[in-house]
């Protein structure tokens, strides 16, 4: 693999192509992700949409993508990558098309489709051995609905589903494991706040073939109840906590790209935004915020070990 | 030109080699497993050229078919009944989509209870969703379809997905002589896929499918769809005319058989109608005025051809083998709803459901619906619909239930 053209933040690209004025809320963390990754990627895509919030960046007749774009359906974007490589390659086999015709296909859902109903079907792309790219925003909720917890909302958030004293009782799956558990080319997390990180990630991406994919945190100020002015400081936080670990899996290892020491504590993530805010009021939010910061701390344990 | 003995499966096989279909996504599911694993051979074996992929449920795989063929290439899939349904929210998304490819399904009776025999409930289902619908009604209409089908499909004017249908086991199953006629006179009449504007390329950035915001532009593309089916009655007749003056075999969007000094004119869709014609045949040997008419078109609906066949008679029987729970026959509604209100209109349009899950329809009861429609016409009183069963299988059912209930409480007593 080449080294990375992107060494210091003044490497990153300076030329913006996805287009402004979408309809995403002022302070999206998903489309700060959006734009960072597009950049690196560039036009040559075909974005293949599962429903969720980033449907509506494209809108009868106006769209922010220079390159193409399909929307499926919720459950299926990774089956529609899979007609769109497939289809080309068959072309190109027969050079019905020329290789400067060719497309990199991208997958781009939210974390409902990802990690819950579009997950056999990402299952069998990867195992398929799928040339393709996934990324997924995760706003850790169905957001286009109003934020019902999902199947990545983490333990004591409130959602619109969980608006009780304690918030969602259930834990953030682990999407990271289950995609690596198939031995893909690669996978790897990110998040907008860390450019440089991600534009090492979604670089490294590209230059692969294969199933590749990426999960981006993506602070979302209308379902986590904050200013949207917060959106990079809770990204920042969200690494310097080690609730959000950065890290890539390549062939069968783990490496994780930042190690956040010494870590904040998670308490400074959470008191900025309102999803959580019923943990700093009383004995029982005292322990639960004792129990997630005890969780963090034996993540790292065995990651430092 | 060669005859070979087919299965309906493997007529439809044909009818996608001779297409030349590029690309099948595809999911295993009774009856029609033995397609795909023929395509699947001739893809091994490089007598197509193309690839096949199985993906992990029919919603992807009719994923997969609609954006291989957004992209640009020729594409086919199959699948039957549960995997009919499990892709339900693909085959309305493939059609707004405007993508021409060709699904067959044969057909198998829902759940529950669960079977394997055939009705026509699936594919009914699919029915307001824009794919088109072509019923067969034997193993040589299948292959014929197929490639009348890409021809309807990819016409610019109609640019739509269809399905061929075929029923479970009656055709899946059984071998008929089928004439596979001579690959280039196919390609002459089905030439190469044209996308034209609708594909991706690097060089010409494409959205499809996008969001809309509003009634108006969502009306519009429905509009659209809804007149490029309507146009696609026009392009069938072209279509059909085209392959039988190159192959000799006719298959008009409405069959009749005898239909036109008939009084009394049953109408049916599929396979079974194949019986209404034997029993059509021996009553006009009993010297019984009967006809047949069967729509093979359902999508778009044939109104027009259907109500010219049928002006004047004295009666028509609508055998639906389909139960809209709650209301009845399927067809019945439709073909009533051609027929209102027109003044030559047949008085008496009877109801009658029968064949679902397979069961049989003898000749007898084929005898019974045209005297009960003649009965109605000669009365001016019709007859509430009718659900086609014997008292000997009630009977039957009854004994089962019977015997299950006394070995269950025998099964109670061991110790
Ligand atoms: C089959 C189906 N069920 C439900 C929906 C409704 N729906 C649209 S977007 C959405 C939430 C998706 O959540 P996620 O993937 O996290 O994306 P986000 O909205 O957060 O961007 C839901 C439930 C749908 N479009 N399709
Ligand atoms: S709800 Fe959240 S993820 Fe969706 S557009 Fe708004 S900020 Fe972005
Ligand atoms: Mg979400």
């Amino acid at each position: 693999m080449k080294e990375s053209m992107y060494k210091r933040m003044k490497d990153l690209p300076s030329a913006h192509l996805l287009g402004t004025g979408t309809p995403m809320c002022a302070g999206c963390g998903g489309l700060e992700a959006l734009h960072e990754i597009y950049d690196v990627l560039g036009s040559r895509t075909v974005f293949v949409n599962a429903a969720g919030c980033m449907t509506l960046l494209a809108t009868y007749p106006f769209t922010p993508f220079r390159g193409s774009w399909l929307y499926t359906a919720m459950a299926s974007a990774p089956a529609g990558a899979q007609g769109i490589r497939d289809a080309l390659d068959i072309l190109l086999q027969r050079r019905s098309i020329t290789k400067e015709e060719d497309l990199d296909v991208v997958v781009l859902t939210g974390d409902g489709a990802a990690y819950g109903m579009g997950l056999s079907a990402t299952s069998g792309a990867i195992e398929r051995g799928l040339d393709f790219l996934y990324i997924c925003y995760d706003n850790e909720g169905y957001g286009n609905t109003g934020q019902q917890y999902s199947g990545a909302t983490p333990h004591g958030a409130r959602t619109a589903t969980s608006r009780g004293p304690s918030g969602f009782a259930g834990f953030k799956k682990d999407l990271f494991s289950i995609w690596a558990a198939h031995k893909p080319t690669y996978v790897a997390t990110v998040i907008g706040a860390e450019p440089l990180d991600l534009a090492r990630k979604v670089e490294k991406a590209k230059q692969l073939d294969g199933p590749r994919l990426i999960i981006a945190l993506a602070p979302c100020p209308t379902g986590w109840d904050y200013e949207p002015r917060h959106t990079a400081d809770i990204g920042k936080l969200a690494v310097q906590t080690g609730i959000w670990p950065l890290k890539e899996y390549v062939d069968g290892t783990v490496t994780h790209t930042r190690m956040p020491r010494p870590r904040r504590p998670v308490a400074e993530y959470l008191k900025m935004q309102g999803r959580f805010a019923h943990l700093f009021l009383d004995q029982r939010g005292k322990h639960m915020l004792a129990e997630i910061q005890a969780r963090i701390d034996r993540y790292w344990d065995t990651v430092e070990a | 030109m060669t005859r070979e003995l087919l299965t309906g499966n493997l007529a439809a096989a044909w009818g996608a080699r001779l297409a030349r279909v590029d690309y099948v996504p595809a999911f295993p599911i009774t009856p029609q497993t033995e397609i795909i694993e023929t395509l699947s051979d001739w893809y091994d074996s490089g007598v197509m050229a193309g690839r096949l992929v199985t993906l992990e449920s029919e919603h992807s795989m009719i994923t997969a078919a609609g954006a291989a063929a957004a992209t640009g290439v020729r594409v086919f899939s199959a699948t039957s009944s549960q995997g009919l349904l499990y892709g339900m929210e693909m085959i309305y998304t493939v059609a707004g989509w405007r993508v021409p490819f060709v699904l067959v399904n044969v057909s198998r009776a829902l759940a529950a209870p669960v079977t394997l025999e055939p009705d026509h409930n699936d594919i009914l289902a699919a029915r307001d969703s824009g794919m088109l619908q072509i019923h067969c009604a034997n193993c040589q209409e299948v292959l014929d379809s197929l490639l009348i089908a890409y021809r309807l499909a990819e016409d610019p004017r109609v640019r739509l997905p269809v399905i061929v249908n075929l029923d479970g086991f009656y055709l899946s199953f059984t071998r008929e002589p089928v004439i596979i006629p001579e690959p280039g006179a196919v390609d002459a009449f089905l030439p190469a896929f044209d996308a034209e504007s609708i594909r991706f390329r690097a060089s010409q950035p494409e959205s499809q499918a996008v969001a809309v915001l509003g009634g108006s532009p969502y009306s519009y593309f429905r509009y659209e769809t809804h007149l490029a089916a309507l146009e696609a009655l026009k392009v069938y007749d072209e279509v059909a005319a085209d392959f039988t003056a190159r192959f000799g075999r006719s298959h008009a969007a409405v069959e009749d058989y005898r239909c036109g000094d008939a009084e009394i004119v049953l109408v049916m869709m599929g396979s079974f109608a194949t019986k209404a014609r034997e029993a059509v045949e021996r009553l006009r040997d009993a010297g019984v005025a009967a006809g047949l008419l069967r729509p093979r078109l359902l999508r778009p609906f044939p109104a027009d051809r259907l109500r010219e066949y049928l002006a004047g008679k004295r009666g028509v029987a609508v055998i639906d083998q389909n139960l809209s729970m709650g209301k009845g026959g399927v067809l019945h509604s439709e073909i009533a709803s051609a027929l209102y209100g027109r003044k030559d209109a047949p008085p008496v349009l009877t109801s009658f459901i029968g064949g679902l899950g397979g069961r049989d329809i003898s000749a007898e009861e084929f005898y019974e619906m045209v005297s009960v429609t003649r009965e109605a016409a000669d009365s001016g009183t019709v007859p509430p619909p009718r659900l086609l069963y014997t008292r000997d299988e009630l009977r039957e059912v009854r004994k089962l239930q019977t015997i299950a209930r006394v070995e269950r409480s025998e099964l109670g007593k061991e110790p």
